[in-house]
């Protein structure tokens, strides 16, 4: 074959497409690999795994067993197991032995009825028992409380994985062309940016495919096993974090890839990402600390790396206003754009200083 | 033709490049020779656009070359590195692809090209699988994959054993008949000696010769002769304008001062007796490198 019979054509250079065919490999790649399989895999089961135990912690939770004097009017929505008994005494005989928890007997009072226990208040059943005056929320958007707490730990937790592992996933994909010496063939075939573009773009689809992965788990899990109380109100909330994730996630994974060209080896990839994994982790403490104080989360909810998980938990708790979020998208917008053209430049200028790890201010003067 | 003209670098206060300025033309292989540290990786970082410049300028055909231009270039730089976990087909697939080719003309050209190198039953493992001679053969493929309109070869035959040295001494000798510019580097002054049409030797950032290789030659061919009689040769020291530099018997190696001595020197000779052997000397090209690096 010394004579070709028709030479290949090269197209003309196209961005868009040199960037998907970069991003395509990064994908492929990761796809590929035993260990992203394996921790999906393992993220799958324990979201699986949580899902199917609490339901069946709120299906064995059955109601208590309960002697009722005749004629004693149970307020409505009292759940028990009821055992009917004839009178006051028959009711002590039956707690006594052990059968029942507690006894509701005839009283004067305007219940009309006490509790009968052994030596403790019933404090389940006193509840129960118990007529709440009706209450009226001028605001009724809200939902604090606990159901906030987990959801702030859950958009907290799952930023702060993605960003972590897939974070780490840009620095050492980076490293290894410059480790491997690939790099100055990939770099006298396209432009460095489309490079760093492709890798970005890659990695972001990796992580957002396994969010999407999980989440569609949960919701399908949830239905399925009839827990769909922590499903409700989440809609609009989980479409903005869907929305600032991308944006923070591209913003984390530029700074990521530009620390990361500045090392020649795996090993040290450590010594220049550490303040980037700072900027993960810091934003995930705070939420788990402080989702409680609003001034705290308001502030979060502005700052372009801790926005991602602050400004969805504020629209879930129903404490911001219609523009808040679209400000604070702006101002996340402007800095991905800032951290773009900062970690372009110091990826461009560090990418073929192969050997000493190249100083901060070398990567930015170039 | 690809020409570069008066091309400068500096890292820091060292000159690494002085007032670069060299062809290489279409159709023939030029070999690029100097010592280490010489300037030869970062001229050619220079000319694939890999490194910038401080000054001067690299065209091809006249049209100064932009980043596109480039794309159309096949290199190997003298750090070599694949992908080592990426399959030799994939990776080869992969550098066409971004060098501009259609999937199934990256699919065609990379199958053609691990057979001609002999890699075919290699083209589902992993690169850190080959063995070191096979990865360099899978390099110089990734040179080649995109079939490049010039090719620019840092140190191609270094760590290839013999059997594919002659491999990839005739894979290039394919691309320059096909009327493409090659420009290569080596240590191994046999091989470009060999190898080459042209050559350019830098030595300290600066070139210190160029041109074609028996140009350079006779340029810096002393007028040194060799004899070979059946007579004793010894008669040859009395001779005006001619200086011995070896004598046994009937071989003699020696210089003459001009054209018309060594002609005289040969009617005498025959005269003298039968003549087997009579050539000019060339000087080799390790003799001519230490001459113009001096």
């Amino acid at each position: 074959m010394s004579t070709v019979q028709t030479p290949p054509v090269a197209r003309p250079y196209s961005t868009a497409r040199t960037v998907w065919l970069v991003a395509q490999r990064e994908v492929m790649v990761r796809l590929r690999s035993v260990a992203f399989l394996v921790s999906t895999g393992i993220l799958l089961l324990l979201l699986l795994g949580s899902v199917v135990v609490s339901a069946l912690v709120s299906l064995n939770a059955e109601p208590p067993r309960v002697a009722v004097v005749e004629g004693v009017q149970l307020p409505d929505g009292a759940e028990f197991r009821v055992t009917e008994t004839t009178d006051r005494d028959a009711a002590a005989e039956l707690l006594r032995a052990g059968e029942v928890e507690a006894a509701v007997v005839p009283h004067e009072g305007p219940l009309g009825y006490a509790v009968l226990a052994e030596d403790a208040p019933p404090m389940g059943i006193m509840q129960a028992l118990s007529v709440a005056p009706p209450v009226e929320l001028l605001d009724d958007s809200g939902t604090g409380g606990f159901l906030g707490y987990i959801v702030a730990v859950g958009f907290g937790l799952v930023f702060f994985l993605s960003a972590m592992t897939f974070g780490q996933t840009i620095a050492q994909s980076v490293v290894e062309e410059k480790s491997t010496r690939v790099v100055e063939i990939l770099l006298a075939a396209i432009p460095t940016r489309a490079l760093l573009a492709g890798k970005i773009i890659g990695t972001t689809i990796l992580a957002f495919g396994q969010i999407a992965l999980l989440l569609a788990f949960a919701v399908i899990g949830l239905s399925v096993t009839g827990q769909t109380e922590l499903l409700l109100g989440l809609g609009m909330p989980l479409v903005w974090f869907g929305l600032f994730f991308l944006l923070g996630f591209i913003l984390l994974a530029a700074l990521f890839a530009a620390t990361g060209a500045m090392v020649s080896r795996q090993e040290d990839i450590g010594s220049t990402t550490t303040p980037v994994t700072m900027l993960v982790m810091i934003p995930y403490f705070v939420v788990v600390f402080f989702n409680d104080n609003p001034l705290v989360v308001t502030i979060m909810s502005y700052v372009p790396f801790s926005a991602p998980v602050g400004m969805p938990l504020r629209l879930f708790m129903g404490d911001a206003a219609w523009w808040e979020p679209l400000l604070s998208l702006a101002i996340l917008v402007v800095s991905v754009l800032a951290v773009l053209a900062i970690g372009a430049r110091i990826y461009e200028n560090s990418l073929l200083r192969i050997g000493q790890r190249v100083k901060l201010g070398e990567a930015l003067a170039g | 033709m690809l020409e570069i003209r008066h091309v400068n670098k500096t890292y820091g206060t060292r000159r690494v490049l002085d007032d670069v300025s060299f062809d290489v033309a279409p159709g023939r292989m030029t070999g690029f020779v100097g010592g280490n540290g010489a300037g030869k990786t970062t001229t050619m970082r220079i000319i694939l656009g890999v490194l910038e410049a401080d000054s001067g300028t690299v065209s091809l055909n006249g049209e100064p070359l932009g980043p596109l231009g480039r794309r159309r270039f096949g290199y190997m730089p003298e750090e070599r590195g694949l992908y080592p976990k990426m399959k030799v087909g994939e990776q080869l697939h992969y550098l066409a692809r971004l060098h501009g080719l259609s999937a199934a003309d990256a699919e065609r050209s990379t199958s053609e090209l691990l057979a001609r190198l002999g890699l075919s039953e290699r083209i589902g493992d992993p690169v850190e699988k080959l063995s070191l001679g096979n990865q360099q053969r899978a390099q110089i493929a990734a040179a080649l994959v995109h079939d490049p309109d010039v090719l620019i070869l840092d140190e191609p035959f270094s760590g290839l054993d013999p059997l594919a040295v002659e491999t990839v001494v005739e894979v290039l000798g394919d691309q320059a008949r096909r009327g493409k510019p090659v420009l290569f580097s080596s240590h191994q002054l046999d091989i470009v000696e060999r190898l080459c049409d042209d050559l350019v030797i830098i030595a300290d950032g600066g070139i210190r010769a160029s041109g074609s290789r028996d140009g350079l030659r006779s340029e810096h061919a002393a007028l040194r002769y060799q004899l070979q009689t059946d007579a004793d040769a010894a008669w040859l020291r009395d001779e005006p304008g001619v200086t011995v530099i070896e004598a046994d018997g009937g071989y003699a190696l020696f210089d003459v001062d001009d054209a018309e001595t060594a002609s005289r020197v040969l009617r005498s000779a025959v005269a003298r007796g039968g003549v087997t052997d009579f050539a000019r000397q060339h000087p080799t090209l390790s003799q001519i490198f230490k001459e113009v690096i001096r």
